[in-house]
């Protein structure tokens, strides 16, 4: 049969257009080379970028004093002592002069009326440190202003709706990668000196989550089958308060988390009662508890019996006059009427959600994976954010890493040139060009019965037996799948794109589930009912490998420095 | 009790095509998304259905544009209704399959950056 691949040729293949792959796209192109950005959606608009609509944290010291090394303190505080603290301060050192950087791209900071930049003082942080653009605009005004930046980048050729299936390795080294067209379901194969793996983070493993479609762990699998090695990967943020009723539409379902710390807000229980002093963090007026200790609270609240209708806690800001709704949130107030929400009248209900991946691909403070040649950045990386991240870390993250690994990508290329090409062949193109012709299984909804599984036992609490079960499940439906895509490759083929999620969260699942299992403590997000309480012996972080299509856990001694700031 | 229903009834061709026309029925709950619904369909009836899109919630990817009862919508910000429905792609776009139409900038696409070498 004629090799009907489409090739294609770069310096520098960034894979993932949110944050951080457009932001080290800029940064490869801006020492002159080659850059393909690719993404499986449209550029910008596929990940967690886009929809953030709350802050970024960064010691501008402009609202108040401040230096990064607060930020840092902070950040490894919440990281229950198992932060990178390189990684960690260069987010922190890093992380003003990227706020800067899209402050002179007319991102948009909301301001003072004397021109200082505005900041609100999120959960966990000592001081006010997070910046946004006005009205829950950050993520869409962060992204819109990269891709614009990346538009006029005539080094950066942009494609998306390009699903990458799997990286391309020649002698151990990152060559490419491979994958196909949605729009035509064309086969591509892209040669390149470096890459950059953006993809984002995985929480659609999770039946309630803040997920894109996009957002299942593509990263994570496709580092793992190229060599490269996972780490924390059983720390996955459960946002507290994402919204839970009445049904919302057209709006993020984190979306609370800038009211309550703008107007503060009350977080009661089925008896109208506040509860969090219970679990030993009071909230006095304000609202400064970190994520894993107010998840915590909540769900063990509803296990109590005294949750919502829904299954969650109410938040209630009846006591906020109509005025301060108003503005602090304007047009957004009339959004939520529409979705007949009258926070004057009426409590809303919320409840933990799936949010944020601390865990990742393991890399040095190049950002560079033990894979040569393979860099990662964003949310995929793991080890700044340690067992729990803070509040406005991630945006950051994105930005300073992105930059990072899009100029230790250039510097790579620049050093060493484009490898040949890579074959097209081997089993991973096969599985592209393959197919059943039928639809016998159901991706989605196989999809559908991981995310049950994950979220039941593999949740914000968890137990060796619930973890050793959810093992024995994601087995089972590894069988379900199969080994093919259904159907043929063709325009849009979504059971197909269903399919290849499929088999990306189903390797991800494992490595959480593994990872979960073998820590026996509970610390930040990783709860075990069986094993309450943070045992200082784990203070180690957990690798995970693919050998022989088997996980392989392995310890990470943290090195010396600060002692763990444990809570 | 009665469950409320809504049918989906889901043209799956481009105007130039032959019509190909799907009916699904599911099942109603106040205050869902036309995309709660189509997303039911494919993991409960019929996973060959395509339609496009990413943020679900967020209402910040634009790509779940589709024609609802002849108006041009949000597939996630429109509401289910307990009655008929009918939804088709986007007329004026080039078809792809069912519900998607090719709606990337075409400075985005696959064949530009062929052309560009
Ligand atoms: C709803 C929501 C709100 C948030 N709010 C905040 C906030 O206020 N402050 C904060 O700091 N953080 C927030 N976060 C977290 C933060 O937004 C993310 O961690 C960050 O944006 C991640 O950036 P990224 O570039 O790594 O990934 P993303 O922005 O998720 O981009 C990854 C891209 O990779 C693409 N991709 C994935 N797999 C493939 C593949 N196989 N082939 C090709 N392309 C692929 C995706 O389509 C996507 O476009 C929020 C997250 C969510 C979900
Ligand atoms: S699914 Fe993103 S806008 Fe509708």
């Amino acid at each position: 049969m004629a090799d009907s691949t489409v090739h294609l040729s770069t310096d520098v293949l960034v894979i993932g257009a949110g944050g951080a792959g457009m932001s080290a796209a800029l940064a490869a192109a801006e020492r002159g080379l080659r850059v393909l950005l690719v993404d499986r959606s449209l550029i910008g608009r596929g990940g967690a970028t886009v929809m953030a609509q709350m802050t970024v944290a960064a010691a501008l010291g402009e609202e108040v004093p401040d230096h990064w090394e607060h930020h840092l303190a902070d950040t490894l505080a919440a990281g229950r002592g198992l932060c990178d603290e390189t990684l960690a301060g260069l987010l922190c050192e890093q992380g003003p002069a990227a706020i800067r950087q899209l402050d002179s791209w007319q991102v948009g900071w909301a301001r003072h009326a004397d021109g200082r930049i505005r900041a609100a003082q999120a959960p966990g942080h000592d001081r006010p440190r997070c910046v946004y653009v006005d009205f829950l605009s950050t993520g869409p005004a962060v992204s819109r202003t990269l891709r614009t930046r990346v538009q006029r980048q005539s080094q950066i050729t942009r494609i998306g709706d390009l699903y990458v299936t799997d990286l391309s390795i020649g002698d151990g080294e990152a060559c490419g990668a491979i994958g196909f067209s949605v729009a035509d379901g064309r086969e591509v194969a892209i040669a390149a000196g470096a890459v950059v793996l953006a993809t984002g983070g995985l929480t659609r493993l999770y039946r309630r989550n803040s997920a894109s479609a996009n957002m299942g762990g593509d990263g994570h699998a496709l580092a793992l089958r190229a060599g490269a090695e996972l780490m924390d990967m059983e720390f996955v943020q459960f946002f507290p308060i994402g919204h839970l009723a009445p049904r919302l539409v057209g709006m993020d379902p984190i979306m609370w988390d800038p009211f309550r710390y703008k107007l503060g807000g009350r977080l009661l229980n089925a008896e109208m009662r506040e509860f969090m002093d219970d679990y030993g963090a009071p909230e006095g007026a304000r609202y400064v508890v970190t994520r894993d200790k107010a998840t915590y609270a909540i769900l063990k609240e509803v296990q109590a019996g005294r949750g919502s209708p829904a299954g969650g806690a109410y938040l209630s800001f009846q006591h906020i006059p109509e005025s301060a709704l108003r503005e602090a949130f304007g047009p957004v107030i009339d959004r939520l009427a529409k979705n007949g929400i009258d926070l004057k009248t009426m409590p809303v209900e919320v409840a933990p959600i799936a949010h944020y991946h601390m865990g990742g691909v393991r890399a040095d403070a190049t950002m560079e994976t033990r894979v040569p040649n393979l860099f990662a950045a964003g949310e995929v990386v793991a080890g700044a954010n340690g067992a729990n991240r803070l509040s406005g870390n991630a945006i950051t993250e994105a930005l300073v890493f992105g930059r990072r690994a899009g100029e230790a990508a250039a510097a790579r290329v620049i050093r060493n040139g484009v490898r040949r090409p890579p074959q097209a062949r081997g089993p991973h193109a096969d599985i592209l060009r393959a197919g059943s012709g039928s639809a016998a299984t159901n991706p989605a909804s196989l999809i559908a019965r991981l995310q049950d599984v994950m979220t039941d036992l593999v949740g914000p609490f968890r137990t060796g037996d619930g973890l050793a079960q959810a093992l024995r499940e994601i087995a089972e439906l590894k069988a379900d799948a199969g080994e093919l895509p259904p159907e043929r490759a063709g325009p849009f083929p979504l059971i197909r794109i269903d399919w290849f999620d499929l088999r990306a969260m189903l390797l991800a699942a494992e490595a959480i589930a593994q990872a979960a299992l073998a820590r026996g403590e509970s610390r930040g997000a990783h709860q075990r009912e069986d094993h309450p309480g943070l045992d200082p012996g784990w203070t180690v972080r957990q690798g995970i490998t693919l050998r022989d299509g088997a996980l392989a856990l392995s310890r990470i001694p943290m090195p010396g420095g600060r002692a763990a700031e444990v809570a | 009790m009665m469950t409320a229903i809504a049918t989906l009834i889901v043209h799956r061709a481009g105007k130039d095509g032959p019509e190909k026309v799907s009916r699904y029925e599911v099942p109603y709950a106040p205050g869902q998304s036309v995309l709660d619904g189509l997303r039911y369909v494919r993991a409960r009836i019929d996973p060959t259905l395509s339609m496009r899109y990413s943020c679900i919630n967020a209402n910040s990817c634009k790509e779940c544009m589709i024609l609802i009862d002849g108006t041009v919508g949000y597939a996630c910000t429109t509401r289910l209704q307990p009655r008929d429905m009918v939804l088709a792609p986007l007329p004026n776009k080039p078809h792809l399959r069912d519900l998607v139409t090719e709606i990337a900038p075409p400075d985005e696409r696959l064949d530009h950056a062929l052309k560009g070498g």
